[in-house]
């Protein structure tokens, strides 16, 4: 092990990465997270910031605990970060909608949140609310909307100053965050410790590594021997100019930023790498918002954009110690924003070794394997 | 959905020009501008009827000829039409009248031409501070003429200001210019490349000649802007020049550090872009026809690089031979051959554009400014919170953008992106063009539903 | 209309079109458009921002929307873009815009 190399490397510096670091450093750990180049895919810079439980998990009980421990770590976590790097999050987990304009999802919809509260018992608590009953509390609800779901425990954060206020924290507590350092391969040296080499030539050692690169994880995965490959999964967002006005609610499909901007999104394509706006998705979220709220239609889109989910096979993330490579472990996952209070504490004590976690086992990529099988 | 042959974004010198020769070539045309009538900003408001402002020079009136040949055959024109995307593929969306409309075309030029480069110093937000070129406009639409006005900046386009000014009878108080003697000196080395365009140079040395004898006070070399309001609703507008402090006092500080190319479109487009270093400017990759590197997308006039008014007429008509030839309607042999007039104005017209970039090169402090300057006049994001989120780590463009918010205002990022750009390299970096995307003027979401309940209707 | 016109008044001024902004009624001339107008009567900020700060019509050719004004009950719109019309309402902003139906209790 030679002077200079970082205890543990985090490849990529989005969101998870950086609450990886977070925890990895709060731990005592050297920490050193390479980050890529500004054209990078970026899923951190391009999503939604919701810190969500309805819905999630429906049908992997798992994901449904690991989820609701993550939003009831969130206050903790937002006071943390304040402190740490002196930016304000904006979290607000004042409680979320789901809204409906046809009779059929809503009914789906409420049958798979049946099966999250079968899951979670009294530590969640879920309402559907009819569109008539909905209106009354919410004159300005459109006519089309014919149902909602509410969960008291959702809310949302402002993802951009999160990314920021991770980074600042991680630099706060000694780590290092190094730019313009993308990886492009990774070979296992045969006593242990990574040769990691660079864009533009370089390269670096490390003792220990953690990916958190999301869509440019793949190749780097299989070097080390994982077998998940993520794939991507566009969603497309709109946001108007600020308004005055403070939307009552929040949804996860429209959603108003604390600066003021409304955003609305929350559609699904698989368009390859692709992360175009196309005309058809900005048409229908724009009908969608209109719909559910008809005062939002003389409010101007200002941006819209496409961006790239990280996805697994089956959705759900994966944490992954290799066992071919010890040292080296695997984190990726499409909920990021949500997750990242657990992400910077038991799961970096599980990657540091420190703790089992036995709520974790559950996401190892074995069951990618167990399915090949099947 | 109407199809034509041509779909062409901006009705100035290149589209107009453009516009003509197409359709001269027997394409269907159909021309956009999200003004009101043709002209675009150099002949704005020409032809609508007040042609007693003879104090904006026979340059203006000279436009004449292109907005009447507009009314051709196989030209269709659209004003008020804001276009808002531009797809590979040839689909264009333009918002008008509070609605939105779309045409396919087989092949689209577009000549969105400049617009002034940003100029921010400490005050430059302030009621009271405009860009010369604002001034030029409210001139040409609405007969307003600016008072005691204090014109502060570089460029040929200080000069025919200052004198157009004069010439109406409202002489500015004082011609501050941020150009320095080294820097005229140096440029003097293009002055022999620059003699095709011996002309407009003759005009540009009687333009400052008018301003010098109508005795309007003239400062040279000066740097450290500064605006700031005075009780009254006026601005004092401090600088120095070496080490001497000045201050003016004026209604209207007019700022001017040269005009930049309009590159929403061809970046929301996913047109390549490169910087010019000479111009301090992005501008689309194009081939000498305007072609560029997304099929079916040719740019020309100063959308493309700065040229002026006679180059993007020629540029213009290079590329709607280029497009007549790529329709089939022309042989290359023909469009060679009809370029040639043309290649030559082009030549003539950018010989004198190394001279002018040299001499009148953006002043480093407004490329690049410090502290509390306002860079994203939007989000009111100042040159420290640039720096700061590159310290950081924050390399790039789109990393300054959701780092610090500037950029995502209204005006998507016009009056910021290239202040950014200047502060990263002040700071080391080498940052891409920024990427942009639709909508690339901002449209209601009632507008856009619409387009929603429209495509359902209609499958 | 506190601050004097950074402009010369017009010789030709025969302002036929009549509007008002912020209540205060005032003429204007056919082909203006509503940031010119204004700038022809008046040397007031056209709007406040979010954070306060005075701003007035920029750039005049659609690009800055620094001229945002409430046109005819329709925030935000952009004054160098808009063509007055006679019986035009014109209110300045002050802060962010509101949303329709929610009446402005500034």
């Amino acid at each position: 092990m030679g002077a200079g190399i970082s205890e543990i490397t985090i490849i990529g510096g989005g969101v998870v990465g950086l609450s990886v670091a977070l925890g990895l450093v709060r731990a005592g750990h050297r920490v050193t997270v390479l980050d890529g180049s500004d054209s990078d895919l970026r899923a951190s810079q391009g999503n939604f910031g919701l810190v969500w439980l309805q819905g999630k998990g429906a049908d992997f009980a798992p994901y449904c605990e690991l989820t609701r421990k993550a939003v009831a770590a969130w206050p903790g976590f937002a006071r943390d970060l304040a402190d740490l790097a002196g930016i304000d999050l904006a979290l607000d987990q004042s409680g979320g909608f789901e809204f409906f304009t046809d009779p059929a999802e809503l009914a789906n919809f409420a049958a798979a949140l049946d099966r999250q509260q079968a899951h979670l018992g009294n530590r969640f608590s879920h309402e559907v609310i009819g569109g008539d009953d909905l209106r009354r509390s919410y004159p300005m609800i459109g006519p089309d909307v014919v149902g909602a779901t509410f969960c008291a425990l959702d809310g949302h954060v402002n993802p951009l100053r999160l990314l920021r206020a991770l980074r600042c924290a991680v630099v706060a507590l000694g780590g290092r965050v190094l730019a313009d350092a993308q990886v492009t391969g990774i070979v296992p040296g045969p006593d242990g410790g990574f040769d990691l080499a660079l864009r533009g030539g370089g390269t670096r050692g490390a003792e220990r590594i953690v990916l958190c690169a999301g869509l440019g994880s793949p190749a780097l995965a299989a070097q080390l021997g994982f077998i998940t490959r993520v794939r991507p999964q566009r969603g497309e967002l709109l946001i108007t100019e600020k308004l005055a006005h403070r939307l009552p609610f929040l949804s996860s499909t429209i959603r108003q930023v604390d600066e003021g901007g409304v955003q609305i999104g929350g559609t699904k394509a698989d368009a390859g790498p692709d992360d175009s706006e196309t005309l058809e998705v900005m048409a229908g979220l724009a009908r969608h918002a209109v719909q559910v709220l008809p005062a939002l239609a003389d409010v101007r889109v200002v941006r819209a954009w496409g961006a790239l989910r990280v996805m697994s096979p089956d959705g759900y993330p994966v944490y992954a110690r290799s066992s071919r490579h010890p040292g080296a472990s695997l984190v990726t996952c499409h909920s990021g924003v949500t997750l990242a209070p657990l992400h910077a504490s038991i799961l970096a004590e599980w990657i540091d070794g420190a703790s089992n976690a036995p709520e974790l086992e559950a996401f190892d990529e074995n069951r990618f394997a167990l399915s090949d099988a099947a | 959905m109407p199809e034509v042959d041509l779909a062409i974004i901006g009705a100035g010198p290149a589209g107009m020009a453009a516009a003509a020769a197409a359709a001269g070539g027997g394409a269907r045309v159909l021309i956009l501008d999200e003004q009101p009538r043709a002209g675009g900003q150099i002949y704005r408001n020409l032809g609508a009827g007040d042609d007693a402002r003879a104090y904006l020079g026979p340059d203006y009136f000279a436009g004449r000829a292109l907005i009447a040949a507009l009314d051709g055959a196989g030209i269709r024109a659209e004003f008020g039409a804001t276009v808002w995307r531009v797809e590979p593929g040839g689909r264009v969306v333009w918002s008008q009248g509070g609605k939105s409309h779309m045409a396919t075309a087989r092949h689209v030029l577009l000549a969105g031409g400049a617009q002034e480069r940003p100029t921010p110093f400490p005050g430059w937000t302030l009621p009271g501070v405009m860009p010369a070129g604002a001034a030029q406009i409210l001139m040409k639409t609405s007969g307003l003429l600016p008072r005691d006005a204090v014109l502060a900046g570089c460029g040929p386009l200080l000069y025919l200001i200052a004198a157009q000014l004069i010439e109406a009878g409202a002489p500015p108080r004082a011609l501050v210019e941020t150009q320095t003697p080294a820097a005229m000196l140096g440029a003097m080395r293009h002055l022999p490349g620059a003699f095709a365009a011996f002309p407009m140079l003759f005009k540009g040395v009687r333009l400052i000649a008018r301003i010098v004898a109508a005795g309007v006070a003239r400062h040279t070399g000066a740097s450290g802007f500064n605006a700031s309001p005075t009780g009254d609703g006026g601005i004092v507008f401090s600088f120095r020049t070496g080490r001497r402090a000045h201050q003016l006092q004026t209604p209207l500080l007019l700022t001017h550090q040269g005009v930049v190319p309009s590159t929403h479109i061809s970046r929301a487009a996913g047109v390549a872009h490169e910087w010019n270093a000479a111009q301090q400017a992005f501008q689309p990759k194009t081939d000498d026809w305007g072609a560029t590197d997304v099929n079916g997308i040719h740019v020309a006039g100063d959308g493309a690089g700065i040229g002026g008014a006679e180059a993007a007429q020629a540029a213009g008509r290079l590329a709607a031979f280029d497009i007549l030839y790529r329709l089939g309607r022309w042989s290359a042999d023909a469009r060679n051959q009809r370029a040639a007039a043309d290649r030559a104005a082009l030549r003539r017209a950018w010989a004198i554009r190394p001279f002018l970039d040299c001499a009148y090169a953006p002043a480093p402090e407004i490329l690049a400014p410090e502290g509390d300057t306002i860079v994203c006049r939007c989000e009111e994001i100042t040159a420290a919170q640039i720096r700061q989120s590159y310290a950081e780590g924050a390399i790039g463009p789109r990393q300054v953008k959701t780092a610090t918010r500037a950029g995502m205002g209204h005006c998507q990022g016009r009056m910021c992106d290239l202040t950014t750009r200047g502060i990263l390299a002040s700071c080391g970096a080498a940052p891409a063009a920024p990427r942009a995307r639709s909508p690339i003027k901002p449209v209601t979401l009632g507008e856009l539903a619409a387009l929603a309940a429209h495509q359902e209707t209609s499958s | 209309m506190k601050i004097a016109s950074r402009f010369l008044t017009r010789p030709d001024t025969t302002g036929t079109v009549r509007l008002t902004v912020d209540g205060a009624p005032f003429t204007a001339r056919a082909g203006d458009t509503v940031a010119a107008a204004l700038l022809a009567v008046s040397g007031d900020a056209f709007r406040q921002t979010g954070k306060g700060a005075p701003r007035a019509a920029y750039c005049m050719m659609g690009v800055c929307f620094d001229c945002l004004i409430e046109v005819d009950g329709q925030p935000n719109s952009q004054g160098c873009m808009t063509q007055v019309r006679d019986g035009m309402v014109l209110r300045r902003q002050h802060g962010l815009r509101r949303l329709s139906g929610d009446e402005d209790r500034a």
